[in-house]
């Protein structure tokens, strides 16, 4: 699956919303799809935010694809700013979120409700965030 | 997310029911702050009983009214937490700062008890 849509806060929750649609097929519980849907909120919403400053011109891409086995793997992409260093960013707490109240809270939550996220950014190009989750599916399917 | 508030003396209860997320943590920090200021509330209870889903955006905002409350001498507390806001709530060490209730009536119950306990020791200080 894949989608593109413009870089404004309402399309968070379409964003999460069609994720959780398209692993629904997988049979997942409801953690399972309140982590996804987490996963995803936070790597959209930072790319709206610190990708293009909000910029409603600019696009994000969404895409999902399901696995063997129940694994889910989705990626959110941005061509905006870029992540100058990955690893700081990656830290809890870290922030460049100034003008808002941000935490810096998002790489954590991700990495804490999926099994893998890969960060592949440069400045001046965008950012590619991929996330992994194994579902729990049983094994009679 | 829309936001229900109640008052009683001078703690304000928000109510939050639907998500809380980054496009909606701008109405609802400025909501609460409109509220805290207009009607001069010292503490505030968050009741998260139907917040339906929560990202990061959610520790900025109680993070933020934390701020804002405890500058004013204020408490706030956080109530009905569903087990899943709390383990994110958790991640970001926000219950070393502010209190978690089992719901809206306990967090009442210890407010007013802080202020028994405030009158009686101005009490027996004259
Ligand atoms: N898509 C992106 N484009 C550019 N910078 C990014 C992107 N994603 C993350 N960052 C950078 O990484 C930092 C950390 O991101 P993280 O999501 O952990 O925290 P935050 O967004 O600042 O705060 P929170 O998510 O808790 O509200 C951001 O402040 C920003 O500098
Ligand atoms: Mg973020």
């Amino acid at each position: 699956m894949k989608l593109q849509f413009s870089a404004r806060a309402e399309n968070e929750a379409f964003a999460r919303s069609a994720a959780a649609a398209f692993v629904a097929c997988l049979d997942p519980t409801i953690e399972e799809l309140t982590e996804i849907k987490t996963g995803v909120s936070e790597a959209v919403s930072n790319s709206i935010i610190h990708g293009y400053g909000e910029n409603p011109n600019e696009m994000v891409t969404l895409e999902c694809r399901i696995r063997a086995g129940g694994k889910v793997v989705i990626t959110v992409r941005d061509e905006g700013v870029g992540i100058e260093d990955v690893e700081k960013a990656r830290e809890p707490m870290f922030t460049t979120g100034k003008t808002e109240e941000r935490s810096g809270m998002g790489f954590t939550v991700m990495e804490s409700f999926m099994d893998k996220v890969e960060v592949v950014s440069r400045t001046g190009e965008g950012t590619a965030v991929t996330m992994t989750k194994q579902l729990d599916i049983s094994y009679g399917l | 997310m829309h936001l229900n508030f109640q008052m009683t003396d001078d703690i304000l209860i928000a109510s939050a029911v639907g998500e809380l997320d980054h496009h909606s943590a701008g109405t609802v920090r400025t909501e609460i702050d409109e509220t805290m200021d207009a009607f001069q509330c010292r503490h505030l209870i968050f009741d998260f009983e139907k917040v339906t889903f929560m990202d990061s955006s959610g520790i900025g905002v109680v993070l933020g009214r934390y701020n804002k409350v405890t500058k004013k001498g204020g408490r706030v507390f956080l109530a009905s937490c569903s087990e899943f806001v709390e383990k994110i709530l958790y991640m970001a060490g926000i219950f070393s700062i502010v209190d978690k209730q089992k719901n809206v009536e306990d967090a009442i119950c210890l407010l007013n008890g802080q202020k028994q306990m405030e009158m009686e020791v101005s009490a027996s200080g004259e």
